[in-house]
């Protein structure tokens, strides 16, 4: 339907409103008994009845057995986030570039970086406060590299706060990616993993 | 008064007891789970194999709890008032049959822990006085939904009270005795012979009357808790809590027996397949209790009221009046 008449809130002949039809209220005592045989032998009160009744016999069950059974979440779903590997070596995705660390706005992830024997940075420590990350996703959106991800894991019960947090957590694990269980984040600029990534030479 | 009279007795008081303690407990069960069903949900499911022993961990869960008594609360009254409501339920229970009578080794067992002649009238009765527990409990409370609840409960129960003795006494008449195995025996001869045939409005008035009794949900009141909280149980914690919701629940069954007797025959002629017919019966009224809560809105005071007096009061006595011309003429 179109909203045009929608957007008239006067009641009249050519707007959708309308008002409710409602009874007048009885006054007279002979009045208001009528009204109680009414709904007395109207049968609404068993109309009640049978509707319980049938979804009992139904038995179309609603309920999802929680820690059992999960929903279904979207795959863009916000969730405790996930460092990820390059498919072709193995190595970390992550540059140490720092925007993540600069952009985050509850001022969470902290990071440590050296440089090592092949000159390449490397990432020694990154951590994410999961108490106060807000799950905005900025610090994914900003990655140029799509190595922080969210992941789908979002039963952050624990029994210490620095759980989860710890970089060896979020780090895909290596026996995980060489089994291809690494979930690729399907938005833009991710990869396809198949044979036609390949290593970068680095030999120069 | 010789010594197996006394040891009977005792053994069938304490059966009962016990019987309907366990009953009570299982009472809730069922209604969470029937209550789930219809509303799409599986209910208890955790405890035990189908959340069977969901009754047990409620259970132990009471029995442990501190028990709390508020500060200004009248201490003696607030004490004794779940009693009142638990051992009134299960002394009304003392003239209701709950079995045809039996042979075990020669020796022949009544069911029913005293056949008094006024049977009804003392259920009634007892039943009546076990409205002194949320009353007293709610105004021992000193807290305003209880006090609210107490109010509900006194107003309630005249109003119902007339409804339910007025509805019973065109049965009575017919049958000429109080007692609720005389009342059975007049309807042995099978379902063609049971009062509900002959007094279908009495039954309507004494079933409506029964849901005010025990504070089920178009009159649920007194522990609203969408309005006061838990009414007159607000203030009570542990065990204590727990009695009243024994004596709701043993109620309902205790409740459920007597329409079951006076109107549909009870356990008609005392065979194996009229005791099985009396718990079907009964099986069916306390389904009912449930039912109604999982499809029915509840009533505001002031239409229970009203509805006591004004409609279902002129009722019982046109009927009462009708059943003595025909029963005159
Ligand atoms: S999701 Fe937002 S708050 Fe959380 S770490 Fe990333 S940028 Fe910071
Ligand atoms: S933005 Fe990405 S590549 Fe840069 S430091 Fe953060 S995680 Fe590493």
């Amino acid at each position: 339907m179109h909203s045009e008449p929608l957007n008239d809130r006067n009641v009249s002949s050519n707007s959708t409103y309308y008002y409710v039809d409602i009874e007048e209220y009885p006054t007279q005592g002979w009045d208001k008994f009528k009204r109680v045989i009414k709904r007395t032998f109207k049968g609404e009160l068993f109309v009640g009845l049978w509707v319980v009744l049938r979804e009992m016999i139904k038995f179309d069950i609603h309920t999802v057995q929680y820690p059992k059974e999960k929903l279904p979440i979207g795959p863009r779903y916000r969730a405790v986030h996930k460092l990820l590997r390059l498919w072709e070596s193995g190595y970390e995705r992550c540059i140490g570039c720092g925007l993540c660390e600069k952009i985050c706005i509850s001022d969470c992830i902290r990071m440590d970086t050296k440089i090592d024997e092949n000159s390449r940075k490397e990432v020694t420590e990154y951590s994410i406060n999961l108490g106060r990350c807000i799950f905005c996703g900025y610090c994914a959106e900003v990655c140029p590299e799509l190595a922080i991800v969210h992941g789908q894991r979002y039963e952050n019960g624990s029994e210490q706060r620095a759980h989860f947090v710890i970089k060896d957590d979020m780090l895909t694990p290596l026996d995980l990616l060489t089994s291809g269980q690494q979930a690729e984040y399907p938005g833009f600029g991710s990869i396809t993993p198949n044979e036609s990534v390949k290593k970068t030479p680095l030999a120069y | 008064m010789d010594i197996a009279f006394i040891v009977e007795t005792i053994v069938k008081i304490v059966v009962i007891l016990l019987v309907f303690s366990a009953l009570a407990g299982f009472g809730t069960y069922l209604e969470r789970k029937v209550l789930a069903f219809m509303q799409r949900r599986l209910g208890p499911m955790h405890v035990g194999p189908f959340g069977l022993l969901q009754v047990a961990a409620d259970g132990i869960k009471l029995f442990t709890k501190e028990d709390i008594i508020p500060q200004n609360v009248v201490k003696p009254i607030f004490k004794i008032a779940p009693v009142i409501t638990a051992a009134t339920a299960f002394m009304a229970a003392a003239a209701i049959p709950f079995w045809p009578e039996f042979t075990v080794f020669g020796y022949t067992v009544h069911p029913i822990v005293a056949d008094i002649n006024i049977g009804i009238l003392y259920i009634l009765g007892v039943m009546a006085i076990g409205l002194y527990g949320p009353l007293l409990g709610g105004m021992a409370s000193a807290n305003k939904f209880s006090l609210i609840s107490a109010a509900r409960s006194a107003a309630v129960f005249i109003s119902y009270e007339v409804v339910s003795g007025l509805s019973l006494l065109a049965p009575l008449m017919m049958v000429g005795s109080l007692s609720l195995i005389d009342i059975n025996n007049y309807q042995a001869g099978g379902i063609g012979s049971w009062i509900v045939w002959s007094q279908p409005v009495a039954f309507v008035l004494f079933w409506i009357a029964a849901f005010a009794e025990t504070g089920r949900t178009p009159f649920h009141l007194i522990a609203n808790d969408h309005e006061i909280i838990d009414g007159f149980g607000t203030e009570y914690s542990g065990m204590r809590w727990g009695l009243f919701f024994i004596g709701e629940y043993a109620n309902m069954f205790f409740i459920s027996f007597v329409i079951a007797i006076i109107f549909l025959g009870g356990y008609g002629d005392g065979t194996g397949l009229g005791v099985l017919g009396l718990l079907l019966k009964v099986a069916f009224f306390f389904f009912f209790f449930l039912w109604t809560r999982a499809a029915w809105p509840d009533v505001r005071p002031d239409q229970l009221m009203w509805l006591c007096w004004k409609v279902l009061m002129p009722l019982a006595v046109i009927n009462v009046v009708i059943t003595g011309f025909v029963m005159m003429f």
